[in-house]
């Protein structure tokens, strides 16, 4: 088989040293990699396994109110931390609605976030992709493109990015934490993935060698929990994608709209924060009339890259549905089907 | 564990008096929860190599080029088998002289027929190393455009569709039925086309010593894979050892063997040492068969009274560019609804795919969802409650032939299926029922049917004198419990408690139990068992009746029953005999005689046979996102003789989930520039979850059958794809009013304005 060298580096910044080299990924639980591995999609020259790191597994409170979660944290444990689950209930419940229960457990926060798309021409070889062999071409462009993006796609790429957990993350502001070389930065999850452009194969701001350490989630986007949702239409009820998703979250005053939160799944190559829809709904009265106006404000943009104009308007209709949900209140507990229209309360439809 | 001793199952349930129709949990289940049931691909012969297919990108041209050398000079590769460098083979992979022998990619050319067929295999130390061995091969191809889809070539009439039927039949004059109803409908219905996706892959351990072959391979069908075997290497049958004692799921899929699992034998010759080949998940979405894609039209007249007066069923189909299935999907036409005039005609199409097979319920699944969405639409139109529709048009005898039946217990399924559900509440508008929630609610209903066929089986039974028995017969468990409901009839067969009985199975030593398929497995190898005991059971007879010790002496063989390790008198039970003394009597050690399964022509001649099922299906739709849910779903069937209904129900649940899939997820996409799958796994290629299917119930309705054979039974393993998934279908459209004709239904469809 292909060779390749396997380091397990004790500490973050042996970590960078060792993956700033070409050819080197970064391994976690390899719920991801591996399998692209075994398909020849990706070939690393170098694996840099950073299981063995410390210190990057932990859920921290921090000093302002937010929430501080490494890189290494399982989804599955993220997802059942209660403290975590009670501030924060539409990440929850879209990390539950992701993948299966195994892989849940063992796939990271970290790798989550950096997961590649599942656009079938990228995972298949023979197929010319631009994300996979830059400059190859883009086979999906022209071919079975039902699910691919309405937003934010270029010629040279339509793939979406398939996570479930950041679009609520990018719709509360997540902030991932980067080590590298000089040391540490931090940038807006909303900033942290890349739309294709000309460069489909550059899917986030990372560099060579940065390694995503941790995730915050700011104290400010507690002030949600108790108007928000995820909500994940897809082809069957459990261990399937996205074809559209939406998260939604509303401060609500006195019966009106003080602070909107609202972000697309399934229909870029990033997730989607839709800002242009959540100004419209500031100072507005909750319904589903000013719904509907938001939800066309945030797909205004959108146009179809082949087989996909149903998204378009479905991604509306997930949007206000989203909102729908998030204005009844937020569940006690996550629903027995996470971000499952058929987890919706009574009342929810318009 | 040896396999040897993985063959030999003894229970852990003792049983009296009659063990068939006992609901045994399966007898093999210990064995694999703890993962010791034994597997092709767990066998590690010593010296055993690995072998992995190079497959082809391309789904039509030819190699020009692969760069052997880079993959020989690979560290453990041991050697590249290719169309210059292969073992000879006795027989040409292209030659069909019966319409049972499938063509097959043995490295026969450089051409390539479809995408994932084999162009070379890379034999190494370890599957690491094969695996990038066969990476290396890097082959370049000369590359024609791939046909593509029900349009992409001249269509033309089949000789024969699914086993040697017409492609053509007509009873009565269609048109003019049309012509005189009052009510006509016609619509268009398309299937995508679908694989098996047998949980275990293909798989096939060959050791060559000699001109003796052995092999651990998952079939369905051990005769018929040793006698292909044969064939194409040159040998006796009889030089050939199979051993199949448990597949993880066939569907068809491993009823013949395929190509690449010759390719593992020739790889073993080639290297001379034993040889593991393991199909990736991929490269089952090429060479081992699938459910061609159709596009049906049906036209139904129906009179005045909601009669049907015609119904015209026609498929356009596709097959391979080099060999002959046609999915026989029309045929469901002729069994099910009383017509005076009906029409089943086919129509081929050839691209560039491996060629299509047996899938579950060849042709009744696809013909079903079809028929059953038509029938659904015409009771509509009628003005007709779906099941009052069906009762009209019930067939009192067969459509098609004109005959009797040899039972049909329909009319029961319907009731009881129909009072289990709740179907009388049901609104004929659509669009009429939402939840609690406010989920639009349908329900809809669908017939099942599956014709009751046999094979040929034999079997071998054995009395021993310490009053143990043993029945032997080479028969399959694909996971249907074969382990289990044989050896229920071979206790009965042998007149023992379950754990007195050595039954012996899954291996082509044994005599030949017929091909697991066609829903005839427990029916055919049933038989044999059945027979084998009676003859033994005869034989201790014998022997008890003319020994004047015996307390059976003259009783005469007629008179004598076997129940229980012992011969009775059956004009006065407190006269018995036990096998032990009747052996020891007689200084024999064991007892043998033989038997076997087989229809009966006659019968055949006289009735049409099939199992019947009603079907009721309970959906949830969003109104707005289009999102489909099956909340409930009901079967009731009818299918002769059950002689383990533990199993037979689970086999039903099964059937009635594969309709779930066929009707809302099941579809391969097929890149239509260059004929490749783009979902050949099983993350994208979907199936339903358990999440999907949250309740299901199975009535097992009462039927006596004295035609199709002794211990009338029908089999069960098809039936329950049929009728349900039509039935989700229809109660789609109930729930929305929205009538969705090509399948699966999607989101996009349900999605208002985007129909």
């Amino acid at each position: 088989m292909k060779t390749f060298d396997y380091v397990r580096p004790a500490s973050v910044s042996d970590a960078v040293a060792a993956a700033t080299e070409p050819g080197a990924a970064y391994l976690a639980a390899g719920t991801n990699l591996l399998d692209l591995m075994k398909g020849g999609i990706t070939r690393p020259d170098r694996l840099v396994d950073i299981t063995r790191v410390p210190g990057l597994d932990r859920i921290e409170p921090m000093p302002d109110g937010g929430l501080r979660i490494g890189a290494l944290v399982r989804n599955a444990d993220l997802a059942h931390d209660a403290e975590f689950a009670r501030s924060y209930p539409s990440v929850a419940e879209a990390l539950l609605s992701g993948a299966s229960a195994q892989l849940r457990n063992a796939a990271t926060v970290g790798g989550n976030l950096l997961q590649r798309t599942r656009c079938a021409y990228f995972y298949d070889t023979a197929s010319a992709c631009n994300k996979r062999e830059p400059g190859s071409g883009c086979d999906a462009r022209i071919g079975e493109n039902r699910l691919h993006a309405v937003l934010g796609w270029s010629d040279a790429c339509i793939a979406t990015h398939p996570s479930d957990f950041a679009v609520p993350l990018v719709a509360l502001d997540a902030v991932v934490e980067i080590a590298g070389k000089t040391g540490r930065r931090e940038v807006a999850l909303e900033d942290f993935h890349r739309l294709p452009g000309d460069t489909p194969e550059r899917e986030s701001v990372l560099e060579p060698g940065e390694l995503l350490v941790a995730l915050r989630l700011p104290a400010e986007a507690r002030g949600f929990s108790a108007h928000a949702r995820y909500l994940k239409v897809r082809e069957r009820t459990s261990y399937a994608f996205a074809v559209v998703s939406a998260a939604a979250a509303l401060r609500i005053e006195n019966g009106a709209i003080r602070d909107a939160r609202l972000a697309l799944g399934g229909v870029a190559a990033k997730p989607w924060r839709a800002r242009s829809a959540e100004k419209l709904l500031e100072g507005q009265r909750p319904d589903a009339a000013s719904f509907r106006r938001a939800a066309e404000a945030a797909l205004a943009d959108a146009k179809p890259s082949g087989d996909n104009e149903f998204k378009i308007e479905l991604a509306q209709r997930v949007l206000v549905r989203a909102l729908l949900l998030a204005l009844a209140g937020t569940p006690k507990r996550v629903p027995a089907l996470p971000a499952s229209p058929f987890s919706s309360p009574a009342g929810a439809f318009a | 564990m040896t396999p040897e001793i993985g063959l030999t199952q003894t229970s852990r349930h003792a049983r009296h008096g009659s063990n068939i129709g006992q609901p045994l949990t399966r007898r093999d289940g210990i064995l694999k929860v703890r993962g010791e049931a034994p597997y092709a691909a767990d066998q590690h012969p010593a010296g055993m190599l690995h072998a992995v297919l190079a497959v082809s990108t391309i789904a039509r041209g030819r190699v020009t080029f692969l760069d052997v050398n880079a993959a020989k000079s690979h560290p453990g590769v041991v050697d590249v088998m290719t169309p210059a460098h292969k073992p000879p083979l006795a027989e040409d992979p292209d030659a069909k002289t019966n319409p049972f022998m499938f063509r097959m990619e043995l490295l026969q050319n450089d051409a390539v027929r479809y995408a994932y067929q084999p162009i070379a295999v890379v034999i190494a130390e370890t599957l690491e190393a094969a695996t990038e061995g066969a990476a290396l091969l890097a082959p370049t191809y000369e590359i024609q455009p791939a046909r593509v889809g029900l349009d992409s070539n001249d269509s033309f009439v089949p000789p024969a569709v699914g086993v040697g039927h017409p492609a053509v039949i007509e009873r009565g004059d269609v048109e003019a039925g049309l012509a005189s109803a009052s009510k006509r409908i016609e619509a268009i219905y398309e299937t995508p086309a679908q694989y098996h996706n047998a949980m275990e892959p293909h798989a096939i351990v060959a050791a060559w010593d000699g001109d003796a072959l052995s092999i651990d391979t998952p079939t369905q069908g051990l005769a018929m894979a040793q006698g292909r075997i044969a064939g194409l290497f040159g040998l006796s049958a009889d030089k050939i050892h199979i051993r199949s004692p448990f597949l993880g799921g066939g569907f068809g899929s491993k009823g013949l063997i395929s190509g690449p699992q010759i390719l593992g034998i020739m790889a073993a010759r080639l290297v001379g040492k034993p040889v593991k080949l393991v199909f990736r998940r991929e490269q089952m979405y090429g060479p081992v068969g699938h459910r061609a894609p159709t596009r049906q039209r049906l036209r139904v007249g129906a009179d005045g009274e909601g009669r049907l007066a015609a119904l015209d069923h026609h498929a356009k189909i596709t097959s391979s560019s080099f060999d002959d299935f046609f999915e026989p999907a029309a045929d469901a036409s002729h069994t099910l609804y009383a017509s005076p005039a009906i029409r089943s005609s086919h129509e081929a199409v050839r691209v560039d795919t491996g060629t299509p097979l047996f899938m579950r319920a060849p042709g009744e699944a696809t013909g079903s969802i079809a028929l059953e969405s038509a029938i659904d639409e015409m009771a509509s139109a009628c003005g007709i409650d779906p099941l009052d529709f069906r009762l009209k048009n019930y067939a009192e005898v067969e459509p098609i032939s004109g005959k009797p039946f040899s039972s049909k217990a329909l009319r029961q399924c319907y009731a009881q299926g129909a009072e289990r559900f709740g179907w009388s509440k049901r609104p004929p508008a659509p669009r009429q029922m939402r939840d609690e929630a406010g989920f639009l609610v349908g329900w809809g209903m669908g017939t099942a049917t599956f014709p009751a066929l046999m094979f040929q089986g034999a079997a071998r039974a054995v009395v021993r004198s310490d009053g143990s028995g043993v029945m032997e017969t080479g028969a399959h468990d694909m996971g249907q419990g074969a382990w289990t409901a044989l050896a229920q009839i071979a206790a009965d067969g042998l007149g023992l408690d379950l754990d007195r009985v050595e039954f012996r199975s899954g291996t082509s030593d044994l005599p030949d139990a017929g091909i697991a398929g066609g829903s005839a497995h427990t029916a055919t190898a049933g038989m044999a068992i059945h027979n084998a005991g009676a003859a033994v059971i005869a034989k201790l007879a014998d022997l008890a009746t003319s020994d004047q010790r015996s307390p059976l002496f003259g009783a005469g063989n007629a008179g004598v029953i076997a129940r229980d390790g012992r011969l009775f008198r059956r004009d006065d039970e407190t006269r018995g005999d036990s096998y032990v003394d009747i052996l020891t009597r007689a200084g024999l050690t064991e007892i043998e005689a033989r038997g076997t399964g087989t229809a009966n022509p006659a019968a055949q001649a006289d009735y049409a046979m099939h199992a019947h099922g009603a079907v009721f299906v309970e959906v949830k739709v969003d109104p707005d996102l289009g999102q489909v849910r099956v909340t409930r779903a009901v079967g009731a069937f009818a299918a002769g003789r059950i002689i383990n209904p533990r199993l037979v129900r689970s086999q039903l649940f099964g059937g009635m989930i594969w309709g779930v899939s066929f009707a809302l997820h099941e579809e391969a996409v097929i890149d239509r520039r260059s004929g490749r799958i783009m979902n050949p796994n099983l993350a994208e290629y979907h199936v339903p979850v358990n999440a999907d299917v949250p309740s299901l119930d199975v009535l097992l309705v009462d039927e006596h059958d004295p035609h199709v054979n002794a211990l009338g039974i029908k089999g069960v393993g098809e039936i329950g794809v049929t009728g349900s998934a039509g039935a989700v279908a229809n109660a789609v459209w109930h729930a929305t009013g929205v009538r969705v004709r090509r399948f699966p239904i999607r989101i996009d469809d349900l999605v208002v304005g985007h129909q």
